[in-house]
């Protein structure tokens, strides 16, 4: 039997949507299939149900003719299962070593027995030519790094099947290059492959056999050489998108936000930006790619307010920024959309006209005299329902009743429909579905057409190129380069975002 | 290994205080022999029992379950063993029912936050005050043990010089049982699979959970098994180091010995050392009003523990990392 | 909605049942009546007009320390300790309440109540200043100044505030100006609970302070991102905890005893705990609950009197009542699906 994985009639629910509806696929020794849908198309939800982590409401599913239970992450184990999460699952504060050994410890008695364990990761990471320190903590390792030992842990026991669920979000483009390689080697040995993504260059360079989700449902099977990009896109979202953000020439202004040689810790009290300088001009987009982890999240915070700057200044159209006061910074005109808008962007357990001023509560005309005003609060917040299209019954349902696309549009109302000098936006598109990705796109386009400077900081190298007006590249703390968002060149960006320069 | 005890910083004020504890030691021992040694071994009694109670604490919380129930689970074992060793005449039987008792406490608190998903702070506070109103309401004043434990010296170990006499004599076995179970425990969390398992349950669930370890399985065990420590201190304390049971015996020991896993930044060893030091100030301050400084009021010296706890958090408190998942509750599937 | 709320009442009151009965069979098994046993705590608590007005001044003083550790868990803190700040509290109250001669009873009782009050915040308070600055997690710390406040109340009051007259240790008795009146029998600190507890909720309900206290109690970093100083609201809201502790301590002396004996203010912060979480930190929910244990604890005595029982049968009551209520096996077997509290996670600051 060549047939490694089988899913037949599939459906799981949760509260409110139906995640997978009736799904069937399969693959084969030594194929890769590429799982192709937009945020919330349900892949995660289908993966996880093949590795135990998630109970199926209907529907079977079967690894070389063998079904497999819910809850048995194990049982798919020892079937011959790896999977990279598309959240990685490491230790944080563990060593490689101990990250990949993980559930089947090389042992004597009950002790562990480290010397085998770091020689097998060392051959293992030889095998494979992905190379990783056994020693270093996974913490203090880039996500690249990262990444590479979620597929070493996936590859550690002879496999026949390695899921990989969107691993290559967090990847430079050289890096992704050689996730493909790895994965194409992998197929020629055997080894079946489901990759997961929603990038559709990479389906095409890569896959055998294309399985299309939307909604749930799985809408179509094709191979690459029968489609296209364009094909392939429709196919995903169900109608014709477009691929490029429609925006005119950059109307660049005075500067709005100039940050002088500023330096930021990180929470464990690493140096995360170094002597960092820039300036925002009113009226364009300035693009920040990079890697993650390379300080862009402390760069956001400090810029904000919300971290504290061990040197230099920021100034908003002049006029120097307070250090560890968002609040007042958010007065002086700068809006921000955080990076993670569970965490900080939304407070959950309340209501979506809560959120939707979460920043301005205090403010007139939604507070005076330290009383707030519900009238004003829900009739600003029935505007802003409409105005963003933010899919709710009411606005007085909680945050947490939101699907992800439609919190973040909460987010970018808040932040969007204030007087604003500058928009800091983090991430703004992450985990959204492409309507609201368009969405927050002409947004942001909008906001820099009405005379905002928009600093947009994203890990996605595609959302960068289509809106950048002005691209600065960031790695290890410092901005590396910065050039022309007109006619970038990719390869060149990828190679500056890993710390190569020529 | 390197990473376990950390490298030695010499600038760092844990290293200056060892050494400067380590000074006044042998200052004091020149002095006077006998004092500090009688002061180190009441240290020493004062510090064991916390030091185990801070066990409690790191099984549950290195599985990422807070535990602020320690203080019932002990109040409840004492309780038990006291008066089964009173009634059976046998404080064998007496400390065997202590960590039964411990292991049925902590099971209920695994059933509240573990089986309920119940917010574990709240849920340890339950367990405090239903010890405090079960072992309150059922208190009988004039039950006596037959005897406590025999007090002996250790054959070969409490000649050793300077540091035989402090530690190795004139004490009781679970005191000595306490110095063997404190490094084991170290060994179960730093060098056997179960404690590579149990650290990632508490650093980060879903890695364990992926890497096919049951993350309910591993709390559970770990937090009765906390119980059965919890169980032991009581025991420990009604029936060697008092040799009787009264109302609200811990009087906050629960939470101090948490405050000292926390100095000890969750480390089995860690938390010993403070804990020894903890005792220490506490014998010291004892043989001062002995000493006859008798013009500080007797409360004053009474609520010097406490003072110490405060001042513990306040140097070590916001600097430590406790394990990541520690308080979250564990969802598999959201659904 | 109307369904839930009683649903959601439901719990509570299966809750007393179930504990009443555990309790019945703990107190047979010691050789008691449980029938005799309940009637004396009926009786004493809520029949006879005594009764009910002693339950009402308990009550009262209940719904006090009830709202304390209420504010705090909106704010995301557990005054855990906060006994420690009614001791000071109930201290300072009396202390003003001699010492000071000659003021009418419109000023002396709310200055008297004020200080008690500022006692208590400042108690409170330094555990917040401790937990903002230094990361100490309220939890150890204000358990730990709950024991300090006790053996400084204790020294003081056998020393500089004693009554030298009298053998036992105890202060000099309130004036008749510091003493809260009761109206016709009935205690006023009962009126000025229920007042409070609808201003705390409207605090919560309609004011920027409480919402951000609520923010940050919900959310820290968004609290933080929308610009509120958790750090301030983490005080702030110890503050305030403290500070109705300490006005809880503060009441007891001028409308019960009138006199401070440490001994006398028991178990008023715990039982806040208990109450607070009865009534799932809503300030008005709590008001039953505490006008049950009210009850309760003013028949405790008579319950030894009358009918031979330890009176830490209360103590086990409401243990009981309080594991059941939270244990979520009551609620779902009652369907009710109201959410539990979470107060904090972790030792992290
Ligand atoms: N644990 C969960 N609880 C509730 N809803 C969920 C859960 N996991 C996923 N969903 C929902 O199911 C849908 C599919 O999610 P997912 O499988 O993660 O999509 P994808 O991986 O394709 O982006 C989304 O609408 C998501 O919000
Ligand atoms: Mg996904």
């Amino acid at each position: 039997m060549d047939t490694l994985l089988n899913i037949s009639n599939l459906s799981k629910s949760f509260p409110g949507v139906k995640a997978n509806d009736d799904i069937s696929l399969h693959v084969n020794k030594g194929e890769i299939v590429a799982l192709l849908g937009e945020n919330g198309a349900g892949k995660s939800t289908l993966v996880k149900a093949v590795f135990g982590l998630v109970r199926p409401d209907s529907g079977t599913i079967t690894i070389k003719g063998e079904s497999i239970a819910y809850g048995d992450t194990a049982a798919a184990i020892s079937h011959g299962v790896g999977m990279v999460h598309q959240h990685f699952q490491l230790v944080p504060v563990m060593t490689v070593t101990e990250n990949i050994i993980l559930g089947d410890e090389p042992h004597k008695g009950m002790f562990l027995s480290m010397k085998a364990a770091r020689q097998e990761v060392i051959e293992l990471s030889k095998r494979h030519g992905l190379e990783v320190d056994p020693d270093s903590v996974v913490e203090d390792l880039p996500v690249g790094i990262q990444q590479r030992i979620e597929i070493l842990k996936a590859l550690r026991k002879d496999i026949d099947l390695l899921i990989l669920d969107e691993p290559t979000a967090v990847l430079t483009p050289q890096e992704i290059d050689e996730l493909l390689e790895v994965m194409r080697n992998l197929a020629a040995s055997g080894v079946g492959v489901l990759f997961i993504t929603h990038k559709l260059r990479e389906v095409m360079a890569v896959a055998d056999r294309v399985v299309v989700l939307r909604n749930g449902k799985l809408v179509g099977a094709t191979t690459p050489s029968e489609t296209d990009e364009e094909g392939l896109a429709q196919m995903m979202v169900g109608r014709n998108v477009v691929l490029q953000v429609d925006k005119g020439p950059a109307k660049a202004g005075e500067v709005v936000l100039s940050v002088e040689n500023m330096t930021v810790k990180d929470s464990r009290g690493h140096e995360a930006v170094t002597n960092f300088s820039l300036e925002l001009h009113a009226g364009e987009i300035l693009g920040i790619a990079g890697v993650e982890g390379n300080g862009q999240r402390e760069l956001v915070e400090a810029i904000c307010g919300m971290r504290h700057r061990t040197t230099g200044t920021v100034k908003v159209a002049g006029v120097v920024a307070p250090d560890m006061d968002p609040r007042q910074v958010h007065l002086m005109g700068v809006s921000h959309i955080p990076e993670d808008r569970e965490k900080d962007g939304l407070v959950a357990s309340y209501s979506i006209a809560d959120n939707l001023i979460l920043n301005q509560f205090n403010l007139k005309p939604y507070a005076t005299k330290g009383i707030r005003d519900f009238k004003v609060r829900d009739a600003y917040a029935e505007k802003l329902v409409e105005e963003f299209d933010i899919r709710t019954p009411s606005f007085e349902n909680l945050a947490s009743s939101l699907s992800g696309g439609n919190k973040q549009k909460v987010v970018v109302a808040r932040e969007l429909t204030q007087d604003l000098k500058v928009v800091v936006a983090a991430q703004p598109t992450r985990g959204v579905d492409v309507g609201s990705i368009e969405f927050i796109h002409n947004q942001l386009v909008s906001a820099r057409d009405t005379g905002a400077g928009v600093l947009l900081v994203s890990a996605e190298l595609d959302e960068i190129l289509s809106l950048s007006d002005r691209i600065a590249v960031m790695f290890g703390g410092k901005i590396v380069a910065i050039l022309p968002g007109e006619g970038a060149d990719r390869q060149y960006i990828g190679r500056l975002m890993a710390g190569l320069t020529e | 290994m390197q990473r376990v005890f950390g490298s030695i910083n010499i600038k760092s004020w844990k290293f200056l205080l060892t050494a400067a504890v380590l000074i006044v030691w042998i200052y004091c021992y020149v002095a006077n022999g006998d004092v500090t040694n009688s002061v180190v071994a009441s240290g020493m009694r004062f510090g064991m029992p916390l030091a185990l109670a801070s066990m409690v604490g790191i099984m549950c919380e290195r599985s990422g379950i807070v535990n602020i129930g320690i203080e019932g689970t002990m109040l409840l074992s004492g309780f038990t063993g006291f008066y089964v060793a009173s009634y059976t005449k046998n404080i064998i039987i007496g400390l065997i029912i202590a960590i039964l008792t411990g292991m049925l406490t902590s099971f209920v608190h695994a059933l509240m936050t573990i089986q309920w998903q119940m917010d574990q702070i709240i849920a340890g506070t339950i367990i405090n005050i239903l010890a405090s109103g079960l072992t309150s309401f059922l208190y009988k004043e004039g039950s006596t043990v037959p005897n406590t434990w025999p007090i002996f010296d250790i054959p070969i170990l409490s000649r050793i010089p300077f540091i035989g006499h402090a530690f190795f004599s004139q004490q009781g076995p679970i005191q000595y049982f306490g110095l063997i179970l404190i490094p084991a425990i170290w060994v179960l969390i730093y060098k056997t699979r179960w404690g590579l398992r149990t650290r990632s349950v508490g650093e980060n669930p879903g890695s364990a959970d992926t890497a096919g370890i049951s993350v309910i399985k591993v709390r559970m065990i770990n937090v009765v098994l906390g119980g059965a420590i919890g169980g032991l201190v009581g025991g420990f304390i009604c029936l060697e180091l008092v040799g009787s049971f009264s109302k609200e015996f811990t009087a906050g020991a629960g939470f101090t010995a948490l405050a000292l896993m926390i100095f000890g930044r969750w480390n089995p060893m860690g938390a010993f050392a403070a804990a020894i030091l903890f005792g220490l100030a506490q014998a010291l301050s004892t043989q001062l009003q002995i000493f006859g400084v008798n013009n500080i009021p007797n409360q004053f010296i009474t609520l010097l523990p406490y003072v110490f706890t405060i001042l513990v958090l306040v140097f070590s408190a916001g600097k430590v990392r406790p394990p990541a998942a520690e308080g979250k509750v564990y969802k598999k599937e959201e659904a | 909605m109307k369904l839930k709320i009683t649903r959601d009442a439901l719990v509570p009151f299966a809750s007393v049942l179930v504990a009443l009965a555990i309790g019945a069979i703990l107190i047979a098994a010691q050789g008691h009546s449980p029938v005799q046993t309940y009637h004396v705590l009926i009786v004493r608590g809520f029949e006879s007009t005594a009764g009910l007005q002693a339950t009402l001044s308990k009550a009262g003083i209940l719904i006090m320390s009830g709202l304390a550790i209420t504010v705090g868990l909106r704010a995301g803190l557990f005054n855990i300790g906060a006994q420690g700040q009614v001791l000071s509290g109930a201290l300072a109250a009396t202390y003003i309440g001699y010492r000071i001669h000659g003021l009418p009873m419109y000023i002396h009782i709310p200055v008297a109540l004020a200080f008690g009050a500022l006692c208590g915040a400042l108690v409170g308070g330094f555990a917040g200043l401790l937990k903002a600055t230094r990361g100490v997690h309220e939890v150890i710390s204000t358990i730990m100044l709950n024991s300090i406040m006790a053996a400084i109340v204790d020294y003081l009051t056998q020393n500089q505030f004693r009554l030298k007259s009298q053998p036992n240790t105890r202060t000099p008795d309130m004036l008749h100006s510091a003493r809260l009146p009761h109206i016709f029998g009935y205690p006023t600190g009962f009126v000025l609970a229920v007042l409070l507890a609808i201003f705390v909720s409207w605090v919560f309900k309609k004011t920027t302070t409480g919402f951000e206290l609520e923010t940050v109690g919900r959310n820290r970093s968004a609290a933080w991102y929308a610009g509120i100083s958790v750090k301030k609201s983490i005080v702030l809201g110890m503050l305030l905890s403290g500070a109705i502790a300490g006005l809880t301590g503060g009441l007891f002396s001028s409308e019960t005893t009138g006199y401070f004996v440490p001994t006398f203010y028991g178990g008023i912060g715990f039982d806040g705990i208990t109450i607070a979480l009865l009534g799932r930190a809503n300030p008005i929910a709590i008001i039953p609950g505490a006008i049950l244990i009210g009850g309760m604890r003013s028949a405790q005595s008579a319950i030894q009197f009358e009918a031979g029982v330890s009176p830490d049968l209360i103590n086990l009551l409401l243990a009981l009542v309080l594991f059941f209520a939270t244990a979520p096996f009551l609620a779902k077997l009652i369907r009710s699906n109201s959410k539990s509290i979470t107060t904090t996670s972790g030792w992290g600051s």
